[in-house]
């Protein structure tokens, strides 16, 4: 974030306001937070330890989140790679409506998204039977957990890639391509290093939001217990069991990784604010360079002359 | 632009560049078969139903109930979010103050920790021994299972959308016109109605609505803290939901179509707006 610019307000105005803001954050945000942890290790870490570590129900909801979020952030990096570069690097007839359909999955509420992969993939679905008979299974099974993650993250890395790409511009790839370089390298060598820090920033984005799905998998999971639960399912499914400090340990841990998310974004937007600096300093180098400054304060100065 | 559009407007004369073909397989197979297919399946399936049948499963007096519980409060919430956000992002853009940098940090905590996380722990705050329900429950505040919870908990997941769109516009707003305004005599508060409000507005409308959209669709925070009573605290989603659980799959894909109408329509509304609003600016 930039310097504030301050205005002269009067202090007490500026003090009231400062209030006003820490509290909306403080009452909404703060506070909820801490009282995660608070209830969580409210009988001691070593009953945090056993909620988490001794109901096998709850490592495997664990495990399963861990397999399922990053399948689903695999995937949608490689999407976003793809479109990314598809967008920013050609014009083509649908390019704007392509933009467009990236940003659907924002809008559409998680549930409908489950209840339209059920209407396909489900026992009574269009592909289910056919799927069926030939053993796979995807709603109540881990795919259908990855597809349902995936669609609510999929307009994550591509929003992220779009418009860092776009500012940096194609020069230094078709100088590359120019030297002969091949497709590979070029991604490699010149495209990777300049996207790495927007790449990241996605990808620590999605799978916050992919470690943390809650609506579109509990449509397709079916929340069975050992089977079908992640995380955020196993604490609602605690909850409901009546076993509140439990579902607080396990929230504790998903709110532990939504604070090391935080940090991340923080580190990794600190070095996407230095590379955007150096870009435009790299940029305004060659326009001082430039004879056209100087070329049109001279034809003005003779203009003013001759009439 | 204009250069690089020279350079790149060229699929058919063979673009320079390699990996056309590979990326736009790639692009259209994931949003064909994750954004396309799923969403005309949805429609069809809807629309093999025949308009008398539809009409009987998505208007249900339960149904009606639950689409105006989830448009009440989305919408309160919207506008909750619109407004502390906006102060939140000038305080945070026009203010130094020590913590500024961590507060800006905490802004964003709504988008990184799990909704399910979030609704678990607004029912037990605000409960009746909950760490403010103590002081509001004696006060007749229920924020919890009740209509009040539910905006509660989508003001929480809105919130960082209205900031974060607010705030770039307020760091690039130019200063010489409100400079210009109080000099020639405006006050501050007219300064803020007729110099910056204005400048700013559209950013309001578009941080609106992603809020709506979004609290429009919430599932995971609002199941914990509703009590989802029908008639009184379900909302629209989690009317779907249990439809799902008791295999009504018409139905649940009847109200689905309502739900996704009422989403569009309102982002069409509000864009609408914008570009309304844009263009008296002009």
């Amino acid at each position: 974030m930039s310097k504030p610019t301050i205005t002269s307000a009067h202090p007490l105005t500026h003090g009231l306001l400062v209030a006003a803001a820490t509290g909306i954050v403080g009452l909404l945000i703060v506070v909820p937070l801490a009282s995660v942890f608070a209830e969580a290790f409210a009988e001691g870490p070593a009953a945090w330890w056993r909620a988490l570590a001794h109901d096998p129900d709850t490592r495997h909801a664990i495990w399963l989140s861990l397999t399922v979020a990053p399948l689903a952030v695999a995937i949608n990096t490689v999407f976003g790679v793809a479109t990314a570069w598809l967008v920013s690097r050609f014009r083509f007839p649908g390019r704007s409506l392509l933009i467009t359909l990236c940003d659907v999955p924002f809008s559409v509420s998680p549930v409908v998204a489950g209840l339209a992969l059920v209407l396909i993939f489900g026992r009574q679905g269009l592909l289910g039977p056919t799927l069926e008979s030939l053993g796979w299974k995807v709603i109540f099974s881990w795919p259908g957990l990855v597809l349902a993650t995936t669609f609510v993250t999929l307009p994550l890395v591509v929003r992220e890639l779009i418009p860092v790409m776009e500012a940096i511009g194609p020069e230094e790839e078709l100088a590359a391509v120019s030297l002969g370089a091949s497709g590979w390298q070029v991604f490699t060598r010149v495209t990777l290093p300049n996207i790495r820090w927007a790449l990241l920033h996605g990808i620590v984005l999605a799978n916050a939001r992919a470690m943390g799905e809650f609506g579109a998998v509990y449509v397709v999971s079916g929340h069975i217990a050992g089977a079908t639960d992640t995380m955020p399912l196993r604490v609602e499914k605690l909850f409901q069991e009546y076993r509140t400090p439990a579902s607080m340990a396990v929230a504790s841990v998903l709110a532990g990784l939504a604070l090391i998310t935080l940090v991340a974004k923080v580190v990794i937007e600190r070095r996407l604010e230095a590379e955007a600096r150096e870009l435009e300093a790299a940029r305004s180098l060659p326009d001082t360079l430039d004879t056209t400054p100087l070329d049109t304060g001279f034809s003005t100065a003779t203009k003013g002359l001759t009439s | 632009m204009t250069a690089h559009d020279a350079v790149l407007r060229s699929p058919r004369r063979r673009s320079v560049l390699p990996g056309f073909g590979i990326s736009a397989a790639i692009t259209s197979v994931m949003i064909t078969a994750l954004v396309i297919i799923p969403l005309a399946v949805l429609a069809l399936r809807a629309a093999s139903l025949g308009p008398a049948e539809f009409l009987a499963a998505a208007w249900t007096p339960r149904a009606r109930a639950a689409y105006a519980v989830s448009l009440g409060a989305s919408l309160t919430a919207a506008i909750i979010s619109s407004l502390c956000g906006l102060l939140v992002a000038w305080v945070l853009v026009r203010i130094d103050f020590p913590g500024r940098r961590l507060l800006d940090a905490l802004v964003d905590v709504p988008l990184a920790l799990p909704t399910a996380v979030a609704g678990l722990v607004y029912s037990t705050l605000y409960v009746e021994r909950g760490w403010l329900g103590r002081f509001l429950v004696p006060l007749g505040i229920h924020g919890a299972y009740s209509w009040l919870g539910i905006v509660l908990v989508l003001v929480f997941v809105s919130l960082p959308f209205a900031i974060r769109v607010v705030q770039p516009v307020l760091e690039s707003l130019d200063h010489d016109t409100e400079e210009a305004a109080r000099m020639l005599g405006a006050s501050r508060v007219q300064t803020f109605l007729q110099v910056i409000f204005p400048a700013i507005f559209p950013a309001v409308l578009t941080g609106f609505a992603l809020a709506l959209a979004r609290a429009l669709g919430e599932y995971g925070s609002v199941v914990f803290i509703s009590g989802n009573m029908p008639f009184k605290t379900e909302i629209a989603p989690v009317l779907i939901v249990s439809r799902l659980e008791e295999f009504a799959y018409a139905e649940a894909t009847a109200i689905a179509v309502v739900l996704l109408a009422m989403s569009i329509s309102l982002l069409i509304v509000v864009n609408w707006l914008q570009q309304r609003v844009a263009r008296n600016a002009q």
